[in-house]
């Protein structure tokens, strides 16, 4: 009897080929019989009344008092918001921010609160265009506060982080000097990932390169199982010390929210169900999409799946202290995205899509590829990894030689000069992460430009560190290239059957097969 | 300091080119005719200029600077504080000292290495707080300016073996060195260094830089 969660499909002789993302193209790929392919969760259902719930929210928190409770006239507030890296790709507008943002300002006005300043907690990701901005925050908000107080967090800042402390494990903490100025920091969160939020929020977003490497590092990394599951995520204890330092010196006040799965509009939706259950309609169209998307340049090809903002539904609205209301969150976002599944593959099998929270706006290249493989898609676990120790991905990616100039400028030297020395995350941070995380022209770079701080790439090819540790090989199909991938340390296959066949090579006879198909979004909940 | 930034000036950190800067002095002589005459002069030989730029940017510079021939020392101290003032300062780029801040605050040494008269670069060196400047020199003959430039002569190629000189001078590994330019001339000096990185780059050091992966940076607005 087949006791497989509905989300897990097994392929049998009549089962259609399934169709992966490799980058912002789509292949079909045929399976072999028996291979398990994972399913996101059917999309939750979104609140009825989102402006009603954030009120409801900051009125009844988790673990302090309601938020009007916090204020006084005169007093000095910081409110902090999660940057565009989520949720992915941008939602439609009014943004969940905006909606928090559009309760939270008149209520403090009401208080006699004018002392207010905005900033996107950006940590060393990429600072957001003024465009952005306001997208995310709405005109209302954007013409009160920009530039002025309504801007980007800047790590390099001369005098622009302050000391908190340090806690007991020796991590020094850090964080921007407004918010440690503060009476009050509000953090204006939402949840994509497991990962996201709670203690991150602040001790991450609002720091700087002194704090972050206490955690962003490839030891914290093989540490944790996964960074999805933050009980098991030594970078998620790391950090809660760390945030719970800041706590002990600031009032902080969470708003966190999570969304759901629905990524895709009406016209793509097919792309998230099973391909055996697709009307005639959707095959056509899922048929008609394969083959535009092959004749199409490439930006054109993005350009259909992030032009189009996503139709999330807003499904949890959560306020408080900080721990008291990310585990409602944390609750929330499994309840959407985990799949329970028995037993672990030889053999895990993944499309890697165009899309990651570090190129929002701009191209997957190769550093983001081997984030995504052995990084994000390998760490979509709870329990135990998708694959068995030693095992095999073998993932769909062009592996095109392309990083945008105006993000990515920090990535190229780090990928064609130093990652062709050594793929060792440990010699990597030993020996060069200090070094260039100072170089002076990245470092502007980061501060006038849009660019990723240079300690960014570092962290990219520590986020697979558990990936690379655990994974036996990788192989890449589809790659446009042979040194990408090779620098990357995977091996190339022109077609999924060759993938198979080398596989198999290092497999145990009749190997266990899992297809992991994303995207929406989905996590496995694995039991041994 | 194991490492050094070395910056071009004009038009890297500055908005301008040796122009203005000659021109300044030009005008500015002690009585109008001599000024007339020295302007009067340039302007006959612009096609000699044109085509000394054309061939070689050394060549270009010693052209240039043949035309402060019989200035009194004297009178180029007190003109290169003018220039500097009027000149230099007003069109260095607004994230220029931001840009020489953060080097120094990741260790390096900072060395202005430019075709401009040490006279008129003394003074931005020291506002900007570079450790060193490289800049060319004036020959003198009894207390006037022959008219000559003294070797060596900083242009073009030559400043990639000023640099390498430099660099072996102050124990700096040359591959953790930055080097910063706007122009195609300039390619040699990036070259030497480990890190080679455009400002405002000329169309042909941009497709250069785009073919290599150099990194541009835009200092033409203060960091917030």
């Amino acid at each position: 009897m087949n006791t497989e969660h509905p989300c897990v499909v097994t392929i049998d002789h009549r089962s259609r080929p399934r169709v992966l993302f490799s980058g912002d193209q789509l292949v079909e790929v045929d399976l072999p019989v028996g291979t398990r392919v994972v399913y996101p969760r059917p999309t939750m259902a979104p609140l009825g009344d989102v402006d009603a719930a954030i009120r409801y929210a900051i009125s009844h928190p988790y673990g302090c008092e309601p938020l009007y409770a916090l204020l006084r006239p005169g007093m000095k507030i910081t409110i902090a918001l999660d940057d565009i890296s989520l949720p992915l790709p941008k939602m439609q507008t009014p943004d969940i921010r905006e909606r928090v943002l559009n309760i939270v300002l008149p209520l403090l006005a009401d208080y006699g609160v004018t002392d207010i300043h905005l900033i996107v907690a950006t940590c060393l990701h990429r600072p957001m265009s003024g465009d952005e901005i306001k997208r995310m925050v709405g005109t209302k908000t954007f013409d009160r506060f920009w530039p002025d107080r309504l801007y980007n967090h800047d790590a390099e800042k001369p005098g622009g982080l302050t000391y908190l402390g340090t806690t007991d494990a020796g991590e020094i903490v850090e964080i921007s000097t407004r918010a440690a100025e503060s009476d009050l920091i509000i953090y204006v969160n939402v949840n994509f990932v497991p990962m996201d939020g709670g203690h991150k929020s602040v001790a991450v977003g609002l720091c700087g390169y002194r704090s972050l490497k206490h955690h962003h590092n490839p030891y914290t990394i093989r540490n944790s199982h996964s960074y999805m599951d933050p009980e098991k995520s030594e970078l998620n204890h790391r950090i809660t010390r760390m945030g719970q330092l800041v706590n002990k010196h600031k009032k902080v006040f969470h708003i966190e929210t999570t969304v759901n799965n629905r990524i895709f509009d009406k016209p793509l939706e097919f792309l998230a169900k099973n391909e055996d259950t697709l009307s005639q309609t959707e095959l056509r169209a899922q048929k008609t999409l394969i083959r535009t998307l092959q004749v199409l340049p490439q930006p054109a090809r993005q350009a259909i799946f992030t032009r189009v903002p996503s139709p999330y539904g807003v499904t949890g609205v959560f306020a408080g202290e900080t721990e008291a209301t990310h585990k409602h969150t944390i609750e929330r976002s499994y309840e959407q995205y985990l799949v329970p599944i028995q037993g672990q593959a030889d053999i895990l099998v993944s499309g890697v899509p165009y899309i990651s929270p570090y190129n929002v706006g701009s191209f997957l290249n190769p550093l983001l590829v081997a984030c995504m493989t052995q990084g994000y898609i390998f760490n979509l676990y709870k329990g135990v990894p998708l694959v068995k120790k030693g095992g095999t991905m073998i993932v769909f990616h062009p592996c095109t030689d392309h990083f945008d100039k105006r993000h990515h400028p920090t990535y190229v030297e780090f990928f064609h000069r130093i990652l062709t020395k050594t793929r060792d995350a440990v010699e990597l941070h030993k020996k060069y992460e200090a070094e260039y995380a100072a170089n002076p022209a990245y470092i502007q770079l980061y501060r006038t430009g849009l660019s990723y701080h240079p300690a960014h790439p570092f962290f990219m090819w520590y986020w697979g560190e558990n990936g690379r540790q655990h994974v036996g090989r990788v192989i890449v199909v589809g790659a446009d290239n042979e040194y990408i991938p090779k620098i990357l340390g995977y091996e190339t296959a022109p077609t999924f059957a060759d993938a198979l066949r080398m596989a198999k090579d290092t497999a145990p006879p009749n190997p266990s097969v899992t297809c992991l198909h994303m995207v929406p979004m989905l996590m496995a909940e694995v039991t041994p | 300091m194991s490492a050094a930034a070395y910056f071009d000036v004009d038009g890297t950190l500055v908005g301008t080119n040796l122009i203005p800067p000659t021109l300044a002095y030009l005008l500015n002589q002690a009585s109008p005719l001599d000024s007339a005459r020295r302007f009067g002069r340039l302007l006959l030989g612009t096609p000699a200029l044109v085509a000394a730029e054309m061939q070689d940017r050394r060549l270009f510079n010693e052209e240039l600077f043949s035309h402060f021939r019989g200035m009194s020392e004297d009178r180029m101290v007190v003109l290169s504080a003018e220039v500097y003032k009027n000149v230099v300062k007003p069109n260095l780029l607004p994230g220029a000292k931001d840009l020489i801040d953060q080097c120094k605050r990741a260790g390096m040494r900072v060395v202005l290495i430019t075709g401009s008269l040490d006279w008129t670069m003394a003074p931005l060196a020291e506002y900007l707080g570079a450790d060193h400047c490289i800049s060319n020199r004036l020959e003198l003959k009894d207390g006037y300016c022959t008219g000559k430039l003294l070797r060596p002569v900083v242009a073009g190629p030559g400043k990639a073996t000023l640099i390498v000189e430099d660099a072996r001078a102050h124990g700096h590994d040359l591959m953790k060195c930055h080097a910063y330019s706007d122009s195609f001339s300039d390619v040699p000096m990036m070259s030497v260094v480990g890190h080679p990185i455009c400002i405002r780059p000329d169309a042909r050091l941009r497709k250069l830089a785009e073919a290599y992966h150099w990194a541009t940076v835009d200092i033409s607005r203060r960091t917030p």
